[in-house]
């Protein structure tokens, strides 16, 4: 990539000219390169993965499989990860090659090439469930004995499902179903300015709402003439007619004005001053 | 003698002993932490090793993901919790690859400074416990000596004996005083090497020690590489492979160091590859501080380091820059990263995965233990069974990041 670095993570060998170089050893089996942010991702057909490995570990001189990681896209068809992190000691090279997998469609194993894939994949299958073709030992690895479920799954909650706790009545380890004493809070600290993408709670009307009319220039007001106020404006003013305006007179006469009151308001003598006649009301009773 | 009686399972009397199975751990002090060995046995012969891990699984790969990015990295210090720093300097390495954001040179000294003292650190326990395991208690109790005096100097610099939290994207979180560089210095000169090398005189030599270990779980280079070993266990095999030399981050292209190799793979050699690794470390961590600059510690860039407190009694972008990293946090540019630096266990990285937010969609880790204790099963095979603490405690197996 063209992009300065600055950062000061591990340098290694350089990308250039490997996409060609794959793309003639691996042929048909690769689907695609990827060379962002100075990593170098191999996309490979998942049925080809083992050939493609193979080559790349005999041929392109990538010794060591250092990690598979899982990742779950769970927008995607298949909606699975699996990443394998390959390392060239002496050619002092990472590369990263990417298959994509679903719950049902396995992913052949590695365990031919590596022997230290066994435990990666068994790690892959045990969060994610994703299915190793020909890994004799898929045993679950991180999780509990006997426990149910990919955690690492996007739609598997954070708090999980049953909780463990050492019950002094039956003097044993007992599973239970979890009980929050709170609800689990997921703070959402997305500005709503940006990112967020839903609807805010008590602003639903503003989702509806057509977006703004693009402008090639901004409109300022940097000028008094800029404003539109002034005399011309003035002038026309009576021009436009907002829909719930009142009807004008199209003669120009006059609107009536205010009604003379109906009213007739019997006259009454002035109030004298101290307020006497409000003495009594407020009077308590006792000393009235 | 064998060519004249085949040999047969021992016997006694008529029945015939068969193998047996026994648990080793899960609670077991050899075993370094939670980890359970089903153990095949002939006799006192291993026949089969099965380890079972994940015993101290917290999933923190999960909560990673339901945390921003700066929230995350306490994790880090949790996962081997005997070298905290050299963690989450793969971490904000990961972070500051995606961010491609620039750290100032004062900071990369202090990292590579403290990741060396936290390698000491590491090997102090290691050494420690693996000369206990078969056998020795003094050495033990004098270089945990030293490991209290590195962990007395975290705590200098960033107020936590162990979880520090120190090392951020960016750089690092505060500068350390000048006293303290001074003292870390001095110590290097002085009290390292005359107690660790008083220490090792009692068993580099040791005869005891040596049947121990030599010739234990001896592993070729082809099976080194095979297996996807990393740090002392791959270098223990003859293969001069040290992420600080051959892919270098931070300013370690610019320390002057030797990477020991073993010669015969054994036991014996990846312990004598830690000894060595101490001295190289300690004349790193001289070299950081006679070099080191003065300046800013972390990055200047607002928008992904928090400004200083007295800098927010005056300037009211800094007060909004405070707020918002504490609250929101950092977003971090789509894309994905594999950052390993050499830890002192191995090659610990750290595979991220952003979509553009503030939290990390994945983080997987990748620890050095994984990889090493697999090949237990391979290491053990036909060794007796006192021989497996002694395998274990020179893989320096760490469970709370095997099991993450």
């Amino acid at each position: 990539m063209a992009e300065v670095v600055l950062h000061p993570a591990p340098r290694f060998g350089s990308h250039e000219g490997l996409a060609g170089v794959f793309e003639r050893a691996l042929g048909a089996r690769l689907l695609g390169t990827t060379e962002a942010h100075g990593e170098f991702i191999l996309n490979v057909a998942r049925d080809s993965l083992v050939e493609a490995l193979h080559l790349l570990r005999d041929e392109h001189e990538y010794q060591q499989l250092m990690d598979i990681a899982g990742a779950d896209y769970p927008s995607r068809a298949e909606r699975f990860d699996v990443v394998y992190i390959l390392l060239s000691v002496t050619r002092n090279h990472r590369i990263m090659v990417r298959v994509t997998a679903a719950a049902d469609t396995p992913v052949p194993t590695a365990t031919v090439l590596w022997p230290n894939a066994g435990w990666l994949e068994r790690e892959v299958f045990d969060l994610y469930g994703v299915v190793f073709a020909g890994n004799a030992d898929l045993r679950r690895i991180l999780t509990d004995y006997g426990f149910e479920g990919h955690p690492f799954r996007k739609d598997f909650p954070l708090t999980g499902y049953t909780e463990v706790r050492y019950s002094n009545e039956d003097k044993r380890v007992v599973y239970q179903p979890v009980q929050l004493a709170q609800d689990f809070r997921q703070f959402d600290f997305l500005s709503p300015w940006e990112g967020a993408d839903y609807v805010l709670p008590g602003d639903e009307k503003a989702a509806e709402t057509p977006p703004a009319p693009t402008v090639d220039k901004p409109k300022t007001t940097e000028t008094p003439a800029q404003t539109g106020a002034g005399a011309k404006a003035d002038d026309k003013a009576d021009d436009k007619v907002s829909d719930g305006a009142p009807a004008k007179d199209e003669a120009g006469v006059k609107a009536p004005d205010a009604p003379e009151p109906t009213e007739n308001r019997p006259d009454r003598a002035a109030r004298e001053g101290g307020a006497r006649d409000t003495g009594p009301a407020t009077k308590p009773e006792n000393e009235a | 003698m064998s060519g004249l009686v085949q040999e047969r399972s021992p016997t006694t009397g008529d029945e015939v002993i068969e193998n047996y199975t026994i648990n080793f751990g899960p609670q077991h002090p050899a075993a370094h932490g939670v980890l359970r060995m089903v153990m095949e046995l002939d006799g006192e012969i291993i026949e089969r090793v099965d380890p079972h891990v994940g015993l101290l699984h917290r999933g923190t790969e999960k909560l990673i993901e339901h945390k921003t990015y700066l929230q995350a990295l306490p994790y880090f210090d949790r996962l081997d919790y005997c070298s905290p720093l050299a963690q989450e300097h793969s971490y904000v390495l990961a972070i500051e690859k995606l961010l491609n954001v620039e750290v100032p040179l004062r900071g990369q000294y202090l990292r590579v400074l403290f990741a060396e003292l936290t390698r000491i650190c590491n090997h102090m326990l290691n050494i420690g416990s693996h000369v206990m395991d078969v056998g020795a208690m003094t050495p033990n109790l004098w270089v945990f000596e030293l490991r209290e005096d590195c962990l007395n100097f975290f705590e200098r610099a960033s107020g936590a004996r162990m979880h520090s939290a120190w090392f951020r994207p960016g750089g690092v979180h505060q500068d350390v005083p000048l006293k303290l560089l001074a003292d870390i210095g001095e110590w290097c000169e002085t009290r390292l090497p005359r107690l660790f090398g008083d220490a090792m005189s009692l068993v580099v030599d040791n005869r005891i020690f040596k049947q121990r270990n030599v010739d234990i779980a001896v592993v070729s280079k082809a099976d080194a590489l095979a297996w996807g070993f990393s740090g002392p266990m791959i270098r223990a095999a003859g293969i001069p492979w040290d992420l600080r030399k051959s892919q270098p981050y931070d300013v370690y292209d610019r320390m002057d160091f030797e990477i020991p190799v073993g010669t015969n793979s054994d036991c014996y050699d990846r312990f004598m590859v830690r000894v060595k690794e101490v001295y190289e470390s300690a004349k790193i961590i001289r070299q950081c501080i006679a070099e080191m600059p003065e300046g800013p510690v972390a990055s200047t860039d607002r928008k992904v380091v928090p400004p200083k407190r007295a800098e927010m009694k005056s300037s009211m972008e800094a007060l909004i820059h405070h707020f918002k990293l504490y609250t929101e946090g950092f977003h971090v540019p789509a894309g994905e990263v594999y950052v390993a630096t050499e830890s002192p266990k191995g090659e610990f990285g750290v595979y991220l995965v952003s979509d553009g937010s503030n939290k990390p969609y994945r983080c997987k880790i990748r620890p050095t233990a994984f990889s090493h204790l697999q090949a237990m099963d391979f290491m053990a095979k036909g060794h007796m069974l006192p021989d497996v603490t002694a395998i274990i405690g020179a893989i320096d197996v760490v469970f709370g990041e095997c099991d993450r």
